[in-house]
C-alpha cells in the first residue's frame, strides 16, 4: 500500500511485517523514531507476539538481542553513531556467534565534536565486524532491505546491518509502498535457527578458541560473506519478482554504458548524484554512477565489471579514514586491481553537511578534466582552515580546534542546508 | 519435656549427605545421579572454589526446575576453564557472549523463552565478581530494574583472577592483588573502597537477593531453590575462595570460605522485595585473624605495624554481626 | 543441530581431558582406629556397633557387639568405660555415652530374647574352663562359638564370679546377670556349680580335655596388720560383698569405717549406707587425686552422704569401737608419710578394702608355671608356662575389672582355638589411631540449647544407677548418633560433594566411595573436609 510517511515509520512497519519476537533498543538520534514506532505497535497490539525491551544502553540492547537470537527467536534492534560504538564489542560478538540479528543503523557522525547529523562514520567503523552491511538509497529501499535482511541473515546465520542516512532518510516523509503481510510472509519463512539454547538438546555456545582453530573460524566467517555475494542478488531478484520493484542487490549502476567517468557512492546521496549525471549526460558528458548497496560483503567482481571500461572513478564518501583518505575507495581500488584508470576520493557530507547538485557538478567537471587531487574534501572552507592552521602554528596552546572554528564561523545552521 | 526430633542431632548434620535422611531431604550434591552440570575435565586450578560453587548452584537449579535451565556466562575464569575448544564441561544449554553483558544476554534469552511459550525454561546468568560488580554492573542493574526473569549468580573470588589477580570493586580492604601490592604506607587494597552488590541488589527491590558460601552447601542449595520459586529478577552472591589469588592452600578452599562466614566478614542473608528477610547465624564465631592468616594476600597484616589494620577488619566483621544479626543466643 | 565449527560444542566433552595428570599427591581412603575401640579392654568394635545403632538397626548392633563381648547388659552397667575417656567427641562437646547405649542394646536383647548364633561346626575338641566369672564366661562363649565342647566348672553356688559376689545389686541387678549367663549356657556350654577344681592336671586328664582356661579370680580379701581388741569387729570387703548374696546380710552396725581407696572401698561404703548405716566413712591414706577409685563413683558416694578422710591411716582399733587414725602428709615424691598427729573415730565395724589375692591351690605341682606376686604369669597368647593351660582375669597380672576379664576370655579363646588347631593366632594389624587432628568436627551438629536439659538427663540416666533406669529408644538413638565415626567412613558424602572436579564416585549404600584418578587433581579438599579422617594424601608415584 502506498503511503506518504516518515522514513522511520516505514521502517518500523516494514520490520513489524517481518514478525520479530524480541526488539530491544536504547534511544539515540536519529534512530529513535524507528523504535518508538515499533514500541507503539507492540503496546497497541499492532505487532503481536513480540516483546519490546527498553534497555539501559546500546551495549545492553545488542546483548539482549544476542540472548534472544541464541534462544531461537527473530530479533531486531536499531542504533546510530555513538550507540554503535558503545555496542561495538557486542557487534563483533553477535557475528562471531553467527546470530542472525538485523539492526538498522540510522547513520550519523561520530564525535568529538559531538554531532547528530548524517555521515557514514558509524557504520564504517564496524565494517570489519563480520556483519553484512547493506546501504539504502531511498526509504522504500530501506524498508525492502529489512525484509531481505532477515531472510539473508537467517539463511546464513549472520547478522545484517541495514544502513540508512540519518535525518535524510529517517526523518524524511516520502511515498513508501508498504508491502502486505501476506507477501512478506511468503517471502520470509519462519525463523529456523541453526543453533539454539534448548534444554532438550543442550549445547555450549561461545567456546574459547585458541590459535589451533581461530584462523579457520575466521576463514569460515569470510566464506559466509562470500556466499552472501551470491545470495544477495538472488534474493533481490526473488524480491523483485514478488514485490514488483528493484531493491537491494550488490550494486546499482546508473547510466554507466560508455561512461568515461563513473561516480561511486553509498546511500541516499546516489539520488543527487544521479540527478547530476542526468544533467551532465544531457550536456553530452559520458558520466555514470554506481551505488554500492552491499558494502559487506564488498562486491569486488560486480564493481570491476561495471568500472572496467571507464577512464576514471570518483568515489564519493561520507566518511573519512583519518590519515589516509577514503574507506570505500580502498575497496573500489581493490576491485580495479590491474586496471589502469584514474581514481579520486572525495570526502563529502561529513557531519550532515549538505551535498548539493552544484557542488557535485563542479566536482565532476573537475574530475572530467582530471583536475582533482587524489583526496578532495568537498566544499572545504579553506580560508577557515588556513586561518586555524596559522593560529595553531603560532601558539603552542591553541585551545580546542572545534571551538575555535565555531567561533570564527559564528553560526552553524546556515551551513547545513 | 517434649522430645526433639532425633534427626536433628544425627551425625554429620552439616555434611553433604546423610544416610539417615529420607532421600528427598538429602542435598542435591549427595545424589549419586546428580546432574554434574559442570563435569570433570575442566581446567580450573586445584581446589577452585568457583568450579565447586558453580556446580553446586547449577545442579541445585536443575533439580529445582526439572533440568529446564539455560545458563549465560560472563567472560572470566569460569568461562575459560570450562569451555576451551574443543571441549566443554557444561551439560546444560550454555552461552558465553562477553565480559560485561551476561545479565543482558540472559534478559534476551528469558524474553525469547516467553515468546516461545517456554517460560518453564528458567534462565541463569553467572559471572565472577569483575564481570558482575564492575564491567557487567550496568547490564546487571538494568536487568534488575526491568525485573527480568533471570537469576544472576555472582561467584565472588574478590579480584580479577583470570587476568592474574587484579583488584576489583569486590576486593576486600588490605588484600594484596597485582594492582594493589602490599607496599607503601597503606599496603594492599585501600580501606573504605569497594561496593556491596548484594545490598545494591536489595536496593533495586527485586523479588529475591541472597548471599551464600561454598562452605555451607545446604544453605546454598536452599537459596538456589528458593530463588527458583520466584519470578522476576533474582540475585545470588556466592563466596568462592581462589587458592591462586588468595594465596591459600588448595585443600583449604572450604575451610577459608567457612572462616569468612564464621568470622562475620561474609554475612549470609536473604532479602525479599527489598527487605532483609533472614540471616544465617554464625555457628562458632572466630576472630578475623583465623580467616586472614590462611591467606598470603593478607600476610602483610601480620608483619609489625599491621595490628591497627587487623583491628579495622575486625571492626568490619563486628559491624556485620550487628547489622545482620549473625550471633544469636539459641532460644 | 547444525553446530558452527569450534564456537559451539557438544556438552560434557571435557571428559576427554584427563586432569588427573596434574596431580602430585593423591587422596586415598583409609580406615583409622577409633580411640574407643582402641581403649576397650574387651576389644569391642564400638564404632561398628554404634553405626548400626545410629540407623536404628539394634539387632545388627547387638550382634556385632557380642562378636566380642557376650555380656553387654552387664558391661553396660559395670564397665568403667575407658572408651568414653578416649572418645574424640569430648573435644567437641562431651564424650558419646557409649556405655549407656551398650546397656540399652543389652537390655533390648534380653527383652526381645535374642539368642547367639550357634557354632557353624563342631571341632570335636574339649576345653575345660575353670571359673564362671566374666573371664571364664567370655572364654566359654567364644570357645563354644568356635565349635569346641566347653565344660565350665565353678566353685561357687552361682555363675558370675565377682559380677555376683563383688558388685552390689544397685549396680548390677541379678536378673540381668542371670539372663546373660543363661544365654551363654544356651549355646551348649556345660556348667558345673559348687565344684572346686583342686588339681588341674588331674581334671584335664580325667575329663579328656584338650586344653584348659583358668579364670578363678581373686577372692581372698587382703588383710593389713591393725592392732585390734578381741571384740573389735573387723571384716574384709570381699566377704561383706559376698555376704550380700546370701540370706543373712552382713551386720555392720550404724557407724562403719572402710579402709582403702579403690572401687571396692566405695562399693562397700555405699552398700553399708544401703544396709542402714547412718555413718559410712572411708579412710584413705592419700589424696583424692591419688585415689584409684573412679571419680564418678567417688562423686556418687559423696552425694549419698559418705564421708572420706583423706591422708589418713588406721593405727589400731580398740574393743569399744574406737579407731585411732594418724594423719599423713605427702612427701616430695607423692608418698604419704606419718605426721605423728592422731585422732579417733567411732566405728561399729571396720571393713578392709585393701585388695584381693588369688587362690592358686589348683596349680600346685603343675610344671612350668611361673607365679609372681601371687598371680600366674602368662605369655602374649595367655598361655601359662604349662602347654595347653591358659589363664586370664584377676589371676594374671593385669588391671582387675570385669571388662579386662572379658577381654582376657576372648583373647584366650582365640589363642586356645589356634593352639588346638596347631597354630598361632595373630591379631589383625592395628590401623593408625584416629586422633582429633584427623577430624573436621565442624560438620558434627551441636545439640541445641533447647535440648540440653534432655542431654543432661541422658547423662544422668546413663550413670549406672538402676533407680534411674536405662535409656529409652529415643535417647539411645540420640546418643548413638553422636558418634563421630572417627577414622572410618560413614558415607556422609562430603568427599563426593566437595570435589571441584567430580572425581569421587559414589558406590551406593554400604559401598562407600572410589576416587576417579582420571580427573582428581589432588587438591586435597576431600581430606580437609572429611569429618572423620578417613582419607589421607599420599605422594603420587610418577
Amino acid at each position: 500500500m502506498l503511503r506518504q510517511i516518515e522514513g522511520s515509520r516505514g521502517i518500523a512497519e516494514g520490520v513489524a511485517l517481518c514478525r520479530p519476537q524480541v526488539i530491544c533498543a536504547y534511544p539515540i538520534t536519529p534512530q529513535t523514531h524507528i523504535v518508538e514506532g515499533l514500541g507503539e505497535m507492540v503496546k497497541t497490539g499492532g505487532l503481536p507476539a513480540c516483546e519490546f525491551i527498553n534497555v539501559e544502553s546500546e551495549f545492553a540492547a545488542l546483548s539482549v538481542a544476542i540472548g534472544s537470537s541464541a534462544a531461537g527467536v527473530r530479533t531486531y534492534t536499531a542504533t546510530s553513531s555513538q550507540g554503535l560504538l558503545f555496542m561495538a564489542e557486542a557487534v563483533y560478538n553477535a557475528s562471531g556467534l553467527g546470530l542472525p540479528i538485523v539492526m538498522t543503523i540510522g547513520n550519523r557522525a561520530i564525535g568529538a565534536p559531538i554531532n547528530i547529523w548524517n555521515d557514514h562514520s558509524d557504520a564504517m567503523s564496524m565494517r570489519d565486524a563480520g556483519w553484512i552491511q547493506l546501504y539504502a538509497e531511498t526509504n522504500q529501499e530501506a524498508l525492502d532491505l529489512h525484509v531481505q535482511a532477515f531472510r539473508l541473515a537467517e539463511e546464513l546465520s549472520c547478522p545484517v546491518m541495514v544502513c540508512m542516512d540519518g535525518f535524510i532518510l529517517t526523518h524524511a516523509y516520502e511515498r513508501i509502498d508498504v508491502p502486505s503481510q501476506q507477501d512478506v510472509d511468503a517471502y520470509l519463512p519462519p525463523f529456523e535457527p541453526r543453533q539454539v539454547l534448548d534444554p532438550a538438546e543442550p549445547v555450549t555456545i561461545g567456546a574459547m578458541v585458541g590459535p589451533e582453530a581461530f584462523t579457520e573460524v575466521r576463514y569460515l566467517a569470510h566464506h559466509k560473506q562470500l556466499r552472501a555475494l551470491d545470495r544477495i542478488p538472488q534474493l533481490a531478484a526473488e524480491f523483485a519478482a514478488r514485490f514488483g520493484r528493484e531493491s537491494g542487490g550488490l550494486i546499482r549502476p546508473y547510466r554507466t554504458e560508455g561512461a568515461e567517468t563513473i561516480v561511486v557512492a553509498l546511500g541516499s546521496v546516489n539520488g543527487t548524484v544521479q540527478e547530476v549525471v542526468d544533467e551532465m549526460r544531457a550536456d553530452g558528458v559520458a558520466i555514470g554512477s554506481v551505488g554500492i548497496t552491499s558494502f559487506r560483503p564488498f562486491p569486488l567482481a560486480a564493481l570491476r565489471a561495471v568500472l572496467a571500461g571507464a577512464r576514471r572513478v570518483v568515489v564519493l564518501e561520507k566518511c573519512l579514514a583519518v590519515g589516509l583518505g577514503g574507506i570505500v575507495s580502498d575497496g573500489v581500488r581493490k576491485s580495479l586491481s590491474g586496471i589502469a584508470l584514474n581514481g579520486y576520493t572525495v570526502i563529502a557530507g561529513l557531519g550532515g553537511r549538505a551535498i548539493t547538485r552544484s557542488s557535485l557538478r563542479r566536482l565532476f567537471d573537475d574530475a572530467g578534466r582530471d583536475a582533482l587531487a587524489q583526496v578532495t574534501f568537498l566544499d572545504l572552507n579553506t580560508d577557515l582552515i588556513e586561518h586555524e592552521l596559522e593560529r595553531e602554528g603560532s601558539a603552542r596552546r591553541s585551545g580546542p580546534t572545534a571551538e575555535a572554528l565555531l567561533r570564527r564561523l559564528g553560526s552553524v545552521s546556515s551551513r547545513i542546508g | 519435656m517434649a522430645m526433639q526430633t532425633v534427626k536433628f542431632y544425627q551425625t554429620g548434620t552439616f555434611t553433604v549427605g546423610n544416610r539417615l535422611l529420607a532421600p528427598h531431604e538429602r542435598s542435591v550434591q549427595a545424589e549419586a545421579q546428580r546432574a554434574n552440570a559442570l563435569t570433570s575435565g575442566h581446567r580450573a586450578c586445584q581446589g577452585c572454589g568457583e568450579a565447586l560453587g558453580a556446580r553446586y548452584a547449577i545442579d541445585a537449579a536443575m533439580r529445582a526446575t526439572g533440568d529446564r535451565i539455560v545458563a549465560v556466562n560472563a567472560t572470566g575464569c569460569l568461562e575459560v576453564f570450562s569451555t576451551p575448544y574443543p571441549e566443554t564441561s557444561w551439560q546444560v544449554p550454555w552461552i558465553h557472549s562477553l565480559f560485561g553483558n551476561a545479565a543482558a544476554v540472559a534478559s534476551g534469552v528469558a524474553a525469547a523463552m516467553r515468546m516461545k511459550g517456554r517460560d518453564d525454561v528458567r534462565v541463569i546468568a553467572q559471572g565472577g565478581d569483575g564481570g558482575t560488580t564492575d564491567i557487567g554492573f550496568g547490564c546487571l542493574s538494568g536487568m534488575f530494574e526491568r525485573n527480568d526473569d533471570v537469576l544472576y549468580i555472582c561467584y565472588d573470588n574478590e579480584a580479577y583472577m583470570n587476568t592474574g589477580v587484579q583488584r576489583s570493586s569486590a576486593t576486600p580492604p588490605a588484600a594484596r592483588t597485582a594492582t594493589t601490592p602490599a607496599m607503601g604506607a597503606e599496603p594492599g587494597n585501600v580501606f573504605g573502597t569497594g561496593k556491596n552488590v548484594p545490598l545494591i541488589a536489595v536496593a533495586h527491590q527485586i523479588p529475591y537477593v541472597a548471599t551464600a558460601s561454598v562452605a555451607n552447601l545446604r544453605d546454598l542449595e536452599y537459596k538456589v531453590t528458593r530463588a527458583m520459586g520466584f519470578r522476576g529478577a533474582r540475585y545470588l552472591h556466592i563466596h568462592v575462595p581462589c587458592p591462586l589469588g588468595w594465596g591459600s592452600a588448595p585443600a583449604d578452599t572450604i575451610r577459608v570460605a567457612r572462616l569468612a562466614v564464621e568470622s562475620g566478614l561474609y554475612p549470609l542473608f536473604e532479602a525479599i522485595n527489598g527487605e532483609i528477610a533472614s540471616s544465617t547465624p554464625i555457628r562458632r564465631r572466630v576472630p578475623v585473624t583465623d580467616y586472614l592468616r590462611l591467606q598470603k594476600r593478607f600476610a602483610h597484616l601480620f608483619a609489625p605495624g599491621g595490628e591497627a589494620r587487623v583491628a579495622h577488619i575486625q571492626a568490619i566483621a563486628d559491624r556485620n554481626v550487628v547489622r545482620f544479626d549473625l550471633v544469636r543466643e539459641p532460644a | 543441530m547444525d553446530k558452527p565449527f569450534a564456537i559451539t560444542l557438544d556438552v560434557g566433552s571435557s571428559l576427554a581431558n584427563k586432569t588427573g595428570s596434574w596431580r602430585t599427591m593423591r587422596p586415598v581412603y583409609v580406615d583409622r582406629l577409633p580411640p574407643c575401640n582402641h581403649a576397650c579392654p574387651a576389644g569391642e568394635n564400638i564404632q561398628g556397633w554404634l553405626y548400626h545403632a545410629e540407623g536404628g538397626d539394634y539387632e545388627a548392633a547387638w550382634r556385632l557387639l557380642v562378636e566380642d563381648n557376650p555380656l553387654p547388659a552387664v558391661m553396660g552397667r559395670v564397665c568403667y568405660h575407658p572408651c568414653e575417656g578416649a572418645c574424640n567427641r569430648a573435644t567437641v562437646d562431651a564424650a558419646v555415652g557409649i556405655n549407656s547405649v551398650e546397656r540399652f542394646l543389652g537390655d533390648l536383647a534380653i527383652a526381645r530374647g535374642w539368642a547367639f548364633e550357634p557354632p557353624a561346626r563342631e571341632t570335636g575338641k574339649r576345653v575345660l574352663v575353670v571359673g564362671a566369672g566374666p573371664s571364664g564366661l567370655a572364654a566359654a562363649y567364644h570357645l563354644r562359638r568356635a565349635g569346641h565342647a566347653v565344660a565350665l566348672v565353678e566353685a561357687g553356688p552361682h555363675a558370675g564370679g565377682m559380677m555376683r559376689f563383688g558388685i552390689p545389686k544397685y549396680r548390677l541387678p541379678r536378673d540381668v546377670l542371670d539372663a546373660e549367663v543363661r544365654r551363654i549356657l544356651d549355646l551348649g556350654v556345660e556348667l558345673t556349680l559348687n565344684r572346686k577344681v583342686a588339681d588341674i592336671r588331674a581334671e584335664m586328664t580325667g575329663g579328656g580335655f584338650d586344653a584348659a582356661f583358668l579364670a578363678v579370680g581373686a577372692h581372698i580379701g587382703r588383710r593389713a596388720y591393725i592392732p585390734a581388741g578381741s571384740a573389735a569387729r573387723m571384716l574384709d570387703a570381699v566377704s561383706v560383698l559376698r555376704g550380700m548374696e546370701g540370706e543373712d546380710k552382713p551386720m555392720l552396725g550404724r557407724r562403719v569405717v572402710v579402709y582403702g581407696g579403690g572401687n571396692t572401698a566405695i562399693d562397700v561404703a555405699r552398700t553399708a549406707r544401703r544396709l542402714g548405716a547412718s555413718e559410712a566413712i572411708i579412710v584413705y591414706r592419700r589424696t583424692r587425686e591419688k585415689m584409684p577409685a573412679h571419680d564418678f563413683e567417688v562423686e556418687e558416694a559423696l552425694q549419698e552422704g559418705i564421708l572420706i578422710k583423706w591422708l589418713s591411716t588406721i593405727r589400731n582399733m580398740a574393743d569399744e569401737g574406737t579407731l585411732t587414725v594418724e594423719r599423713m602428709k605427702l612427701d616430695d615424691k607423692g608418698f604419704p608419710q606419718p605426721t605423728g598427729e592422731f585422732e579417733t573415730l567411732e566405728a561399729d565395724s571396720l571393713v578392709l578394702a585393701l585388695g584381693q589375692d588369688v587362690d592358686l591351690s589348683l596349680l600346685d605341682g603343675v610344671p612350668g608355671l611361673v607365679i609372681r606376686d601371687g598371680v600366674v604369669e602368662v605369655g602374649a597368647n595367655m598361655m601359662t608356662g604349662h602347654p595347653g593351660v591358659f589363664a586370664g582375669g584377676d589371676m594374671v597380672p593385669s588391671e582387675r575389672t570385669v571388662t579386662v576379664a572379658v577381654g582376657h576370655g576372648k583373647k584366650a579363646a582365640r589363642h586356645v582355638d589356634a593352639w588346638l588347631a596347631g597354630g598361632d593366632w595373630k591379631p589383625p594389624e592395628k590401623h593408625e589411631l584416629a586422633t582429633p587432628g584427623h577430624l573436621n568436627p565442624w560438620y558434627y551438629a551441636d545439640a541445641p540449647k533447647t535440648v540440653r536439659p534432655m542431654l543432661d538427663l541422658v547423662r544422668r540416666t546413663s550413670s549406672f544407677d538402676e533407680v534411674q533406669g536405662g535409656l529409652d529408644e529415643g535417647n539411645a538413638l540420640f546418643e548413638a548418633r553422636r558418634c563421630l565415626s572417627c577414622g572410618n567412613c560413614f558415607e556422609c558424602d562430603n568427599c563426593y560433594g566437595v570435589c571441584p572436579d567430580n572425581a569421587v564416585i559414589k558406590l551406593g549404600p554400604g559401598k562407600r566411595f572410589r576416587f576417579n584418578y582420571d580427573y582428581c587433581k589432588g587438591c586435597g579438599i576431600c581430606v580437609s573436609e572429611c569429618p572423620c579422617g578417613a582419607i589421607r594424601m599420599e605422594p603420587e608415584h610418577l
